[in-house]
């Protein structure tokens, strides 16, 4: 049985896998300079230890709102993607799990569009549903899912 | 396997391989010497090692492969099939050497066949098939007999060490090289083909990666500098220093890996002119000044063209006929100079001639049939404006002139080539004296001067190079803004500019009230960008944005400035796209209007005074708050800064030129005038008086800080622009107090 590393994370209160091996490093969205004409799940970009790095609402990019004032500091996880770097803000970063990508579950037939591209599959956990999603798409993805 | 063996075989096989191109070039031109002596050379090459590391088969073939060109080189006709071979005999010293290196030493085999052909040869005979005699080397006489395969005779060796004593080779360290050269003549060769063993090769891409990592450096001591300043901790300071000072060298050197002279991009000049010159039956000079000046390859390589056609230019169109030069008094060798020198950051180059000059009455007509202006307008135009239409996109008087170029053509192209790497082009011409084409390039692309402005809550960076005026507009500014249809434009001099606001092109609320304009120009489009503060100049260095921002045209990309902010960087074509056009109609009334206050001759106030070398300057008495003596010893320098302890604040004293020395002692003449929000001065050397004249600037200048030239009360003299320095000061303020700049209500 082969086991792939996830990293869970929170989005508004839903619980997300990102496969481990994409990401880079987890931190804090601080002192982002928005990019005013971007495309609206794009906050802006930020200075990651001298590198550029472009953040994005995961919220935003899923469609599940703006964010509840009064919440913890959100956390960003960060991943170069085509030789740029950016950072997924989500609301939570939790643990890794090991799990055998066989037991993934295929996404569901009756997903909204914007979901449905960039949802790898679903893992039945004890207590929980955990949506696996890609990465790679939620970020190349970005802007064509404005239209949509 | 022994390392040294190993090495061996790394260039062994290198020199084969060039030995196989050599022979064959040489075989179908049997008279090239250069050729033959390479091989010669590396053939030998292969000897020496091969006797140094006991390879006793190699040395003997390679020794008779020698002897047998050591003889062609010495006269002796090639005889038939030499080539073959001696081929054969660089196929034999493959195999000797794959056998080495699969089995770590020389193996086994017979080469007598061989070497006997190689030495019938060398006999003169062509080559047979009969069994070879007895290996026999050059007779020396010294030695009594025959020299032995591999052996050097004394003389030679003597030869050869007087030869390398005088440039010690650099063979010494490698050990696949000749022990002892076998003449001197060829130790001699061997030096001039390899004039430099002190550089080495190193791939552009190894330079750029270092390049770019040298800028990130640059720009992370910069951020360590500011925090240093911001906290005051006496502890770091001095380690910093010394950090900032070796970023600072390691920069240098870094981009010296990449300068090359200027000449290279001359290189093809003489021989353009020469041929130009017997082309079109003149005479011409052509002068070369400062090819020794360095900038980037990346810039040399754009600027290459542009230069071409325009010193094309000069001979075709510049430079009369001798008959006409006769005529008009002048030599008959007309004189093309091309010169260029350092200033700041940018490199200057001029391109001057002794010609004719332009021909103003012909381009006007010429802007009237193109459409570009009305005949009412051409006639109008000042005779700068008129010098400026040559660089109008599809103003061309070619064809209509010559096949070679015509004045004109492609200047537009010129000049967009020289804007794109952040250049400047100007051109000044007097009727029957020639002209002078003046660029002002950056030294370098990687790291690139930018202004930092504020809009919409926000920072932004702009290439300096773009900006080329700074204002202010707003109640109490000499700067309209007039609406005229939808489009707000501000009226600068003899020109109406659209403006675009920054903030609301970015979907905040527009600037209202007070506020800064950048004048910027795209390809011949003027227009102003309003922004809400100019914060600071800065270094920057342009990182490209992530794919999904690269579609927003507003953005070229984003910097990390000296805080550690990201902050964008804005296109200046973008910016361009999104400025609407002035109606014709309008800029032609704006014209006449000029005009209109020209001729009537629109008098100011002048004050004029001497400062730096040169003509006397002149600076509008309306930009100056007041005149000022300040005691020497209460102006403060520091390296090339000095200010002015004024009202408890130190405003910063600028000067016209680098030239210019303060006095140490007695009183310091200042111009006291209000950039932007704070007090500032300007050092002069004298105040020579103040004059009601009208200023209409005939000649445009290429030097910062000098609008042109214009007759005050019947002198020739130099208009400051203010703007410039105010500009300047502002930078000076920034740079001396971080980017917290204190707002002082002026």
């Amino acid at each position: 049985m082969s086991v792939v590393d996830y990293v869970t994370v929170r989005v508004g209160g839903h619980l997300f896998g990102i496969e481990a091996l994409a990401i880079q490093d987890v931190f804090h969205p601080r002192n982002i300079t928005p990019t005013p004409l971007s495309p609206p799940e794009i906050l802006g970009v930020l200075n990651l230890r001298g590198r550029i790095v472009t953040a994005l609402c995961v919220r935003c990019r899923l469609g599940l709102g703006q964010r509840e004032p009064g919440r913890p500091e959100p956390k960003a996880v960060g991943m170069e993607v085509g030789g740029d770097n950016y950072g997924l803000v989500v609301d939570s970063v939790e643990e890794v799990v090991k799990l055998d990508p066989e037991q993934m579950i295929p996404p569901p037939d009756n997903l909204p569009a914007r979901w449905a591209e960039i949802i790898q599959g679903v893992f039945r956990l004890p207590d929980t549903l955990m949506v696996v999603l890609d990465a790679r798409r939620l970020i190349t993805g970005v802007g064509q899912a404005v239209a949509a | 396997m022994d390392d040294l063996i190993a090495d061996f075989l790394v260039e062994a096989h290198e020199n084969l391989e060039v030995i196989d191109v050599e022979l064959v070039r040489f075989e179908a031109a049997p008279d090239d010497r250069a050729a033959l002596d390479r091989i010669f050379r590396l053939l030998h090459t292969l000897k020496g090692a091969g006797g140094f590391l006991g390879l006793a088969r190699l040395e003997a073939v390679a020794h008779a492969g020698e002897t047998l060109l050591g003889r062609i080189r010495d006269g002796m006709t090639v005889p038939a099939g030499s080539v073959g071979v001696v081929l054969s005999a660089i196929d034999r010293i493959r195999e000797i050497l794959a056998g080495l290196s699969a089995e770590g030493a020389e193996t086994a085999g017979d080469d007598s066949v061989l070497i006997g052909e190689l030495e019938q040869l060398s006999e003169g005979k062509a080559a047979t098939l009969e069994p070879p005699p007895l290996a026999v080397g050059d007779f020396d006489p010294e030695l009594g007999r025959a020299l032995r395969p591999g052996e050097v005779s004394l003389a030679e060796l003597e030869a050869a060490f007087q030869a390398a004593e005088a440039a010690p080779s650099p063979a010494v360290e490698s050990v696949g090289e000749p022990i002892a050269p076998a003449t001197a003549e060829a130790a001699a060769d061997e030096m001039t083909a390899a004039p430099s063993a002190q550089s080495i090769r190193v791939g552009v891409d190894v330079l750029e990666g270092m390049m770019t990592l040298v800028s990130e450096l640059v720009l992370t001591r910069n951020q360590l500098l500011q925090v240093n300043r911001q906290r005051g901790d006496e502890s770091f300071s001095t380690p910093l220093q010394r950090l900032s000072a070796i970023t600072g060298e390691l920069q240098e050197s870094v981009m010296k890996t990449r300068m090359q002279p200027i000449g290279q991009a001359w290189k093809k000049l003489p021989r353009l002119v020469r041929d130009l010159a017997k082309d079109l039956g003149k005479q011409i000079d052509l002068v070369l000044e400062g090819e020794g000046a360095e900038l980037d390859r990346q810039v040399l390589e754009s600027i290459r063209d542009p230069i071409t056609h325009m010193v094309r230019n000069c001979a075709d169109h510049g430079l009369e006929t001798p008959e006409q030069r006769r005529a008009a008094g002048k030599p008959e060798t007309g004189v093309i100079r091309l010169s260029a020198y350092h200033e700041g950051g940018s490199i200057v180059m001029r391109i001057v001639d002794d010609g004719r000059g332009l021909d103003t009455a012909r381009i006007r007509d010429k802007a009237v049939e193109k459409g570009l202006a009305t005949r009412a307008e051409a006639e109008a135009m000042s005779e700068s404006a008129v010098h400026r239409l040559i660089f109008a996109p599809g103003f061309s008087t070619a064809g209509a002139i010559t096949n070679v170029s015509g004045r004109g053509v492609g200047m537009d192209v010129v000049r967009s080539n020289i804007e794109q790497i952040g250049g400047q082009i100007e051109l000044q011409s007097q009727p029957g004296q020639g002209s002078a084409v003046t660029v002002k390039i950056p030294l370098t692309l990687a790291i690139v001067q930018a202004l930092i402005v504020g809009a919409g809550g926000q920072r932004f960076a702009v290439p300096q190079g773009a900006v080329q005026e700074l204002i202010r507009v707003g109640p109490g500014s000499d700067h309209r803004v007039e609406v005229i249809g939808r489009t707000r434009m501000v009226r600068l001099r003899e020109h109406l500019a659209p403006l675009i606001d920054l903030a609301g092109e970015l979907g905040s609320e527009p600037r209202d009230g007070d506020a800064f304009v950048m004048i910027m120009q795209v390809n011949k489009h003027r227009f102003g960008v309003v922004v809400s503060e100019v914060i600071d100049t800065e270094e920057i260095v342009v990182k490209p944005l992530a794919s999904v921002l690269r579609g927003i045209p507003l953005y070229t990309g984003a910097t990390i400035l000296g805080d550690g902010a990201v902050v964008l960087i804005l296109d200046p074509n973008g910016l361009a796209g999104r400025a609407g056009e002035i109606p014709a109609a309008a800029q032609a009334a704006a014209n006449l209007e000029a005009f209109e206050g020209e001729a009537a001759g629109e008098r100011r106030n002048v004050l004029v005074v001497r400062a730096g070398g040169g003509l006397p300057k002149a600076v509008d008495l309306a930009q100056i708050t007041r005149l000022e003596h300040a005691r020497a010893d209460q102006i403060e320098t520091n390296g090339h800064r000095a200010s002015l302890l004024y009202r408890g604040r130190l405003t910063p004293i600028l000067k016209l030129d680098d030239s210019q020395v303060l006095r140490t002692e007695g009183k310091q003449p200042l111009i006291v005038f209000v950039g932007a929000l704070f007090a500032m001065s300007l050092a002069v050397d004298e105040i020579i008086d103040v004059v009601e004249t009208p200023l209409n600037i005939e000649l445009a200048s290429s030097r910062p800080g000098v609008l042109g030239q214009a007759v005050v009360a019947g002198r020739a003299t130099e208009v400051i622009d203010m703007d410039h320095f105010m500009l300047l000061g502002l930078a000076e303020m920034a740079k001396a107090e971080g980017t917290e700049t204190e707002r002082a209500a002026a």
